[in-house]
């Protein structure tokens, strides 16, 4: 990234020659990403990220069939994030229940498609909860019961664990975002499928064909590139390698306290995410005791504010009130070692048993 | 100041409301003007969600007081019960030995006094505070004025030195107000208002909204200044009379907590406050009463008795 971010800071749509190098590296960079997406490098729309991504795929699906006077319904789940949930309800779009596992209800999922539809999306791999979903099952179903509609899947929680040219294979629309995997924050991507017409977002220069303006955040997008790169070249040993970590920190977190129950343990899901309900612990109090030690987790979403704020997905997933406000999101990496699963065991033990105790024992 | 005096110091924003505010503590604006405070100072900043706990223990009875024709007390139990209940609790859990809150009044020997600029002293809405909590607070500003307290911010660059003093009640906007608030959580009703011997005088649009001694909005003329001597909310009738009328001598006092845990024994004289910038007035306390040395305006009832021995709160209730 850096020669793009120092010498050579040409502007892609320039003519000149430091803007011809910068074009060639976005360009080489589309063909990586295009490659590992299982794409048409056509077909990749560089964004600012996950956020824009959904957004322009919602938005911009809908936008494209309200302008050549189409029924523009859009569709989504209960447990994607706000970034397609915010979007599909700007639309008025409709948000299909999930079973206690997370994964989309194709029943009712059926019921809320119809030929008005436009667009569907279902998230490849949920953020808190890991849960994946049967992307091949919703295709069918929106084939069944509204061939014109395309389906969209926000993949940015997915791209570093799962290979998109398969997963994503029943999809028209893909988001991911580079940090993710690796990447630097601040860039992303959109799979636009041949055929599928989109309103862009941001209007100007008309680059990414059209499809959104503004000048190419040169560094990032061949930062994200290299990162896709990297994380396709060992993807099956370090799925296997941080399933069997996270196993192993979830058995250990059980096996130190009473009360810790494991969400989605039973449904296919992402290899790096444990997500548990502590009982008697709340997550922001729980959240400064790790974060005191070291251990830096999460709970939910944040609002603006900063403060924690109930988990939309917990609540689809039907977990409610304090076991909700008891939730513990552990996320591991591919360079998360075995000792850092041994400290975070018993940094957490630690934690619950303090959280536990009686107020006015620590006096 | 406490880092200086060598405490391990952490900052936390209570995110209490969720709902349209001016400003209060937990708008996004304040929240980040409060993390770039404690980037400044260096210290952690946190901020803890507790819109549940504020919901549940202020405004539900900030609404069922309206709803009663009693006057609410919203500092007073946000101070009460999440403060320095539900947020001292937390910071126990997480190893913390005081909570520190910008309160202007001091602590000095288990007693909680006024802060030491008269015009800011928050003492009042404080009174439900209790010796074993007062050992685990500090109000480190109590002790200035706040042209001093905001003196010293200047002196350290925060960009809050300048901001506006808080004012009013957090989750009411200056623009709505409590009519429009309070339409949307209960309904309003119209009230006849009449004279003491019953005679009709004229009408007010929400009888939940009018507070005994309230002078304004009630009609009558000029010559003949009215007050409101009684709210009652199910006969959707204000009764109404002249300031002598209003006046009485003593009031009982309803749900007392007192500092030092007991209520002082026999009779004794004290000071009395009604209101949270009001004047001390001198009285006397005998059995869950308070008379006063002068006949005064009638507090209405749910209005905080607040109790002093010269600058010390000695305890609290309600009016009956």
């Amino acid at each position: 990234m850096e020669p793009w971010l120092t010498g050579r800071y040409g502007n892609p749509s320039g003519s000149h020659a430091i803007a011809r190098e910068a074009r060639q590296a976005v360009d080489e960079a589309r063909d990586v990403v295009a490659a590992l997406l299982g794409c048409d490098p056509g077909e990749v729309v560089f964004t600012s990220g996950g956020t824009e991504a959904d957004n322009l795929a919602v938005s911009g699906v809908a936008g494209a069939a309200r302008r050549r006077g189409a029924p523009a319904d859009v569709v989504c789940s209960a447990v994607e994030h706000h970034a397609v949930l915010h979007s599909v309800e700007a639309q008025g779009g409709r948000v299909v229940p999930v079973d206690a596992g997370g994964r989309v209800d194709l029943g009712a999922l059926a019921d809320a498609v119809g030929p008005g539809t436009a667009l569907v999306s279902v998230m490849l791999a949920n953020n808190e909860v890991g849960t994946l979903q049967d992307l091949a099952a919703v295709a069918a179903v929106i084939a069944e019961r509204s061939p014109g509609a395309v389906l969209h899947t926000d993949a940015v929680q997915a791209t570093a664990w799962l290979d998109l040219v398969v997963h994503a294979a029943p999809t028209h629309l893909v988001s991911i975002a580079a940090h993710k995997f690796g990447g630097p924050q601040g860039v992303g991507a959109l799979v636009v499928r041949r055929g599928v017409a989109l309103e862009p977002l941001l209007r100007g220069g008309g680059q990414e064909r059209d499809r959104r303006s503004g000048t190419h955040n040169v560094a990032g997008i061949v930062g994200m590139a290299a990162a896709l790169a990297a994380v396709a070249d060992d993807r099956d040993a370090a799925v296997a390698a941080v399933a069997a970590r996270r196993d192993r920190l979830v058995a250990g977190v059980r096996a130190a306290s009473d009360g810790v129950t494991e969400t989605a343990a039973g449904v296919p899901r992402l290899p790096n995410i444990a997500h548990l309900r502590v009982a008697g612990t709340e997550s922001e109090a729980l959240l400064v005791l790790l974060d005191d030690e070291g251990v830096c987790a999460s709970a939910g979403s944040a609002c603006a504010s900063g403060a924690l704020e109930p988990s939309h997905v917990l609540s689809a997933m039907g977990v409610a009130g304090d076991e909700a406000r008891s939730a513990l999101r552990l996320s591991l990496g591919r360079t998360t070692t075995d000792e850092d699963v041994d400290r975070a065991i018993t940094v957490i033990a630690g934690a619950v048993q303090r959280l536990r105790a009686p107020v006015g024992a620590h006096r | 100041m406490l880092a200086d005096e060598g405490h391990e110091v952490v900052a936390v924003t209570m995110k209490l409301w969720g709902g349209v505010q001016d400003s209060g503590c937990c708008s996004v604006g304040d929240v980040e003007d409060a993390r770039r405070v404690a980037q400044q100072l260096g210290i952690a900043h946190h901020v803890f969600n507790f819109t549940d706990e504020f919901e549940g223990h202020v405004v539900a009875p900030y609404v069922a007081a309206h709803a009663a024709g009693r006057t609410p007390n919203p500092c007073i139990d946000c101070n009460r019960y999440l403060k320095f209940d539900r947020l001292m609790a937390r910071a126990e859990q997480l190893g913390f030995d005081a909570l520190a809150t910008g309160h202007h009044a001091r602590i000095c020997n288990g007693r909680l006094l006024r802060g030491a600029d008269r015009a800011k002293d928050q003492s009042y809405v404080l009174y439900r505070l209790t010796t074993p909590q007062l050992r685990r607070v500090m109000f480190p500003v109590g002790a200035l004025t706040k042209s001093e307290v905001r003196r010293r911010a200047a002196a350290l660059g925060l960009r809050t030195a300048a901001k506006p003093d808080s004012q009013e009640t957090c989750f009411i906007t200056a623009s709505g107000g409590r009519e429009q608030f309070l339409g949307a959580r209960i309904p309003l009703h119209p009230g006849r208002v009449v004279a003491v011997d019953g005679s009709p005088l004229g009408a007010v649009p929400a009888v939940e909204l009018v507070t005994v001694g309230q002078r304004r909005g009630l009609g009558g003329g000029a010559q003949s200044r009215r007050y409101a001597l009684a709210v009652d909310v199910p006969g959707g009738t204000v009764t109404v009379g002249t300031l002598d009328e209003l006046s009485c001598t003593g009031v009982a006092v309803e749900d007392v907590t007192w500092v030092a845990g007991a209520a002082p024994s026999g009779e004794v004289s004290l000071s009395v406050q009604l209101s949270a910038h009001g004047r001390p007035l001198p009285a006397r306390w005998c059995n869950g009463t308070v008379e006063f040395e002068r006949p005064q305006r009638r507090p209405a009832p749910g209005q905080a008795v607040v109790l002093y021995d010269g600058d010390a709160v000695v305890g609290g209730g309600t009016a009956g």
